[in-house]
């Protein structure tokens, strides 16, 4: 009846898990309790998790990303207080099984959970802003991308606390990843997470082409987008061509699992190096999904905080659409000891060496466009400045990694945690937090504590230092990664700075988490009336802060870059006297419900619950066919409607409300 | 001046060759607002060439999807591990008029778009109706071709070559029944609202779905079966 799931997949015999458990169903309980007593379910239902409003979707986003970096995070403080623990004749606290489980969560919780939502919670709240759009091109099906990623964050965390997660590492490496080596449900978590998540993911990457090739205001030209809707092209193309491929590599361990095939097994043909390319033919692209939108946040930041347009406009799009091109050309240089030969090193190594060059001049670009300005120095400039400096320390030591002989001596060690860390962090979470303290305002109507984002700034600045610095030293020394005891005392010191590196870390996030409170506390002294509260460039800044729900009450012309620096130079009135009736989509239940019917499909597949399995996809698609049938999808907001609300954006803006 | 003089002048350098459109559009809102130049009230959308666009890249994406099964049966295909190859085991005959089957739907669903265009409900329905029993034919013959190979003791769990052999061909026609699923369901659509907008836009992606799989069967015969039994 209930396939592989018994009550002893409940591990009520592990304190710390089952601790990680009670607190997560005692928040699970808070929050649903705190809801039903403010009798906001319906407000919930109807506002939010039917939203297609993408600005709602984007807020969803974020919020989904937040609590995976906590949930990552502490992944990553029980790696460091580990390793700082287990040496010699102790063995700290976490058995083997335990600690291998941990950064196999760890890394695929902080990729596909955190990085991943931040960055398509961004493009979604700012983007359609950006064009000119009331909202992206495809409404519904930006709700349903949003709810299976949700299905999929969901879905790890279940492992938690019914069955277990994979051990095999945040990639499932084969033959490790094969049933003959992880008989148990944890490596199918991780599968269906991921492709329930994935699929989100690309349906995401489809809707965003849509939206910048079709949605801009008349008169943006391409060479007039900013460049964080043109680097979110590129990540977008970049998601549609890489993640079918982890669909297919997944869905081939699958095969290999579930039905006994033999992609990658060591028996009757099977070949783990094909699983290890397919991943990187994917995982490489990922990396640049990741940081490509990021670089076009710093790209807003920077002229905005230093005054100036942004240097060399048309080197930062094609810069971007150089990564964007090579990223799929060095999948190789992350297996180099695979032994291909020489010349086939030797041509990844130098691909990989390639990519530094237009990521130079981005970063000359960045330099160059503060040079002479009057530089405003901000959190989300603090944050940028911290990205320049420390990718750029992250970015050469990838160049060492990119030389064959050397990355043969450095593979699989702490050297190689360091750099993508270093890239990761400072170049992903830190525009991240850069963007996020950027376009606050514009998302929520109020700027962030200013003090506490410094504050947070620094803890996390030298935080990071301090954790990740020692893991360069200790890869060279020969640490290797994903250990959980070792016995070489010169290693033991350097594990412990790192830990507490860890903790300055966390006092960041704590710092973050207490900026947010404060915020919200002050919100009606940190509001900002004005809708352009750093003197912005770009049309999002035209709007008031929250945007209404159908952005623009009329469609601006663009007749420059930075098309609303243009409008304030030039005196555009952006009052307006007349009005018309605004289409827009109506909130649908179907992308929640259906993304509840996959997740279901999900569970009853890593359990193997065979009619859990037919029922699930079954409801998925009745209620797809259902939708195809409705007809009542759209709506308008009246002219009338339209008139007051801008009145009253327009009377706030005066000081006058 | 007039607004519609005004943009002219100012909009020419504005508005590049090639947003012609967006220009008429400017001008619309301008007709109906009498605002300034810089804004237009109304923004207008053309639903079905964004949907056609979009589905054009999802297109590409699941082109992407298979070019990574092609990639893993090239490389795997030689890996029999002592049991059958594709010349053993490949009935030519049997899958070039499975090909036919699939080549002459995608025939008929031509004519179930010019029919469509004609603005002929009944023709749109029959034609995908012959569209729908073609492809089932198909789909038909590819399940008997499974049946047959896993009760001969050539099932994909067999070896490499046939792990990756029954996944490549096993996903291309899982996509062409649900390319059937879509034609049920569209021709209840059409039956049921007639030839709308709605139903027009959505028969033009099944017309675009169903010759996709075309073109990558066509890939599959030749790679696959050809190659197979030219080794």
């Amino acid at each position: 009846m209930f396939g592989k799931l018994t009550l002893s997949a409940i591990p009520f015999n592990v304190p710390i898990v089952m601790g990680a458990v009670a607190f997560m169903v005692l928040c699970v309980i808070g929050v649903l309790a705190a809801i039903t007593y403010l009798g906001k379910w319906k407000y919930l239902w109807t506002e939010w998790l039917t939203s297609v409003d993408h600005k709602k979707i984007g807020i969803m986003y974020m919020i989904l990303a937040f609590i995976m970096l906590l949930r990552g995070f502490a992944d990553a403080i029980m790696m460091r207080s580990q390793q700082a623990l287990s040496y010699g004749s102790n063995m700290g606290y976490l058995p083997p099984e335990h600690f291998d489980q941990v950064f196999s969560a760890h890394g695929t919780i902080m990729i596909f959970f955190m990085a991943m939502p931040f960055i398509i919670g961004l493009m979604n709240c700012i983007l359609p802003l950006q064009i000119g759009a009331r909202d992206v091109a495809f409404p519904l099906l930006n709700n349903f991308s949003f709810w299976l990623t949700a299905a999929g964050a969901v879905l790890v965390n279940v492992s938690l606390a019914i069955g277990n997660f994979s051990r095999a590492g945040w990639l499932a490496y084969p033959p490790l990843s094969e049933l003959h080596f992880s008989p148990g449900v944890g490596v199918d978590y991780y599968i269906w997470a991921l492709q329930i998540s994935g699929i989100g993911t690309t349906l995401t990457g489809v809707n965003f082409i849509a939206t910048i090739l079709k949605m801009r205001a008349p008169g943006m030209t391409m060479t007039r987008m900013p460049v964080f809707v043109w680097a979110s092209l590129c990540a977008s193309v970049l998601i549609v061509v890489a993640f079918p491929i982890l669909t297919v590599t997944l869905g081939l361990l699958t095969m290999d699992r579930y039905l006994g095939m033999h992609f990658f097994t060591n028996s009757l043909g099977g070949d783990p190096m094909m699983y290890i390319n397919l991943i990187w033919i994917w995982g490489h692209p990922e990396v640049y999904i990741l940081i490509l939108p990021l670089f076009g946040v710093f790209s807003e930041i920077v002229p905005t905080f230093s005054g100036k347009p942004l240097f060399g406009y048309a080197s930062m799009v094609y810069a971007t659409m150089a990564i964007a091109v090579l990223s799929m050309l060095v999948w190789l240089h992350h297996f180099f000891t695979m032994g291909a030969g020489p010349a086939v090193n030797a041509f990844y190594g130098i691909t990989t060496m390639i990519i530094a060059v237009p990521t130079g001049v981005k970063i000359f670009n960045w330099i160059f466009t503060m040079y002479r300005g009057r530089v405003r120095f901000d959190t989300p400039m603090l944050w940028t400045i911290g990205f320049l400096i420390t990718f750029t320390i992250g970015g050469m030591s990838g160049v060492l990694l990119a030389e064959p002989p050397a990355d043969f001596v450095l593979h699989n060690s702490l050297f190689l945690i360091a750099h993508f860390h270093n890239v990761i962090i400072g170049g992903v979470v830190f525009g991240v937090f850069a963007g996020v303290s950027y376009w606050f305002p514009k998302i929520t109507g109020f700027r962030l504590h200013e003090g506490l984002g410094k504050l947070a700034f620094w803890f996390w600045f030298v935080g990071f230092y301090v954790a990740f610095m020692p893991l360069y030293a200790l890869g060279l020394m020969g640490a290797t990664r994903r250990m959980d005891h070792y016995n070489v005392a010169a290693w033991h010191p350097l594990f412990i700075i790192a830990a507490v590196g860890a903790g300055i870390i966390a006092l960041g996030i704590g710092t973050q988490v207490l900026q947010l409170v404060v915020t919200f506390v002050q919100r009606e002294k940190l509001r900002d009336t004005t809708g352009d509260p750093w003197n912005g460039r770009t049309l999002e800044w035209s709007l008031p802060s929250p945007a209404p729900a159908y952005n623009f009450a009329r469609i601006p012309i663009v007749r420059e870059r930075d098309a609303y620096w243009d409008m304030k130079k030039r005196g555009v009135d952006l009052k307006g006297s007349t009005f018309v009736p605004i289409h827009m989509p109506r909130n649908k239940a179907t992308g929640f419900i259906m993304a509840g019917c996959m997740f279901v499909t999900g569970f009853a597949l890593v359990w193997q619950i065979w009619w859990l399995v037919i029922a699930g996809f079954a409801a998925t698609v009745a209620t797809l066919i259902r939708h195809a049938f409705d007809d009542d999808r759209d709506y308008h907001i009246g002219a009338d409607e339209v008139r007051k609300s801008e009145a009253l954006y327009d009377r706030v803006k005066a000081g006058s409300v | 001046m007039s607004n519609e003089t005004l943009l002219m002048q100012n909009g020419s350098a504005a508005l590049k060759p090639g947003y012609a459109d967006h220009a008429a559009d400017a001008l619309r809102g301008l007709r109906q607002s009498g605002d300034a130049v810089d804004f237009q009230v109304e923004h207008h959308h053309d639903v079905a060439a964004t949907i056609q666009l979009g589905f054009w890249i999802y297109l590409m994406s699941d082109c992407l999807l298979f070019s990574g099964l092609f990639a893993t049966y090239a490389v795997l295909h030689g890996h029999t591990a002592g049991g059958p190859s594709g010349a053993q085991l490949f009935d030519l005959p049997s899958v070039l008029t499975e090909t036919m089957f699939l080549l002459f739907s995608s025939f008929t669903c031509g004519l179930a778009t010019l029919a469509m265009n004609a603005n002929n409900r009944n023709a749109t329905v029959g034609w995908l109706g012959v569209t729908f029993l073609l492809g089932a034919g198909f789909v038909t013959m590819e399940v008997r071709e499974f049946a047959h190979m896993v009760a001969i003791g050539a099932g994909p769990s067999h070896s490499a070559f046939l792990s990756s052999f029954f996944t490549l061909v096993a996903t291309h026609g899982l996509h062409v029944t649900c390319g059937l699923i879509f034609m049920v369901v569209m021709m209840v659509a059409v039956l049921r609202k007639g030839l709308t907008e709605t139903n027009r836009a959505r028969l033009n992606c099944l017309s675009l779905f169903w010759h996709f799989l075309d073109i990558i069967w066509v890939g599959v015969f030749s790679l696959v079966y050809l190659f197979g039994v030219a080794h």
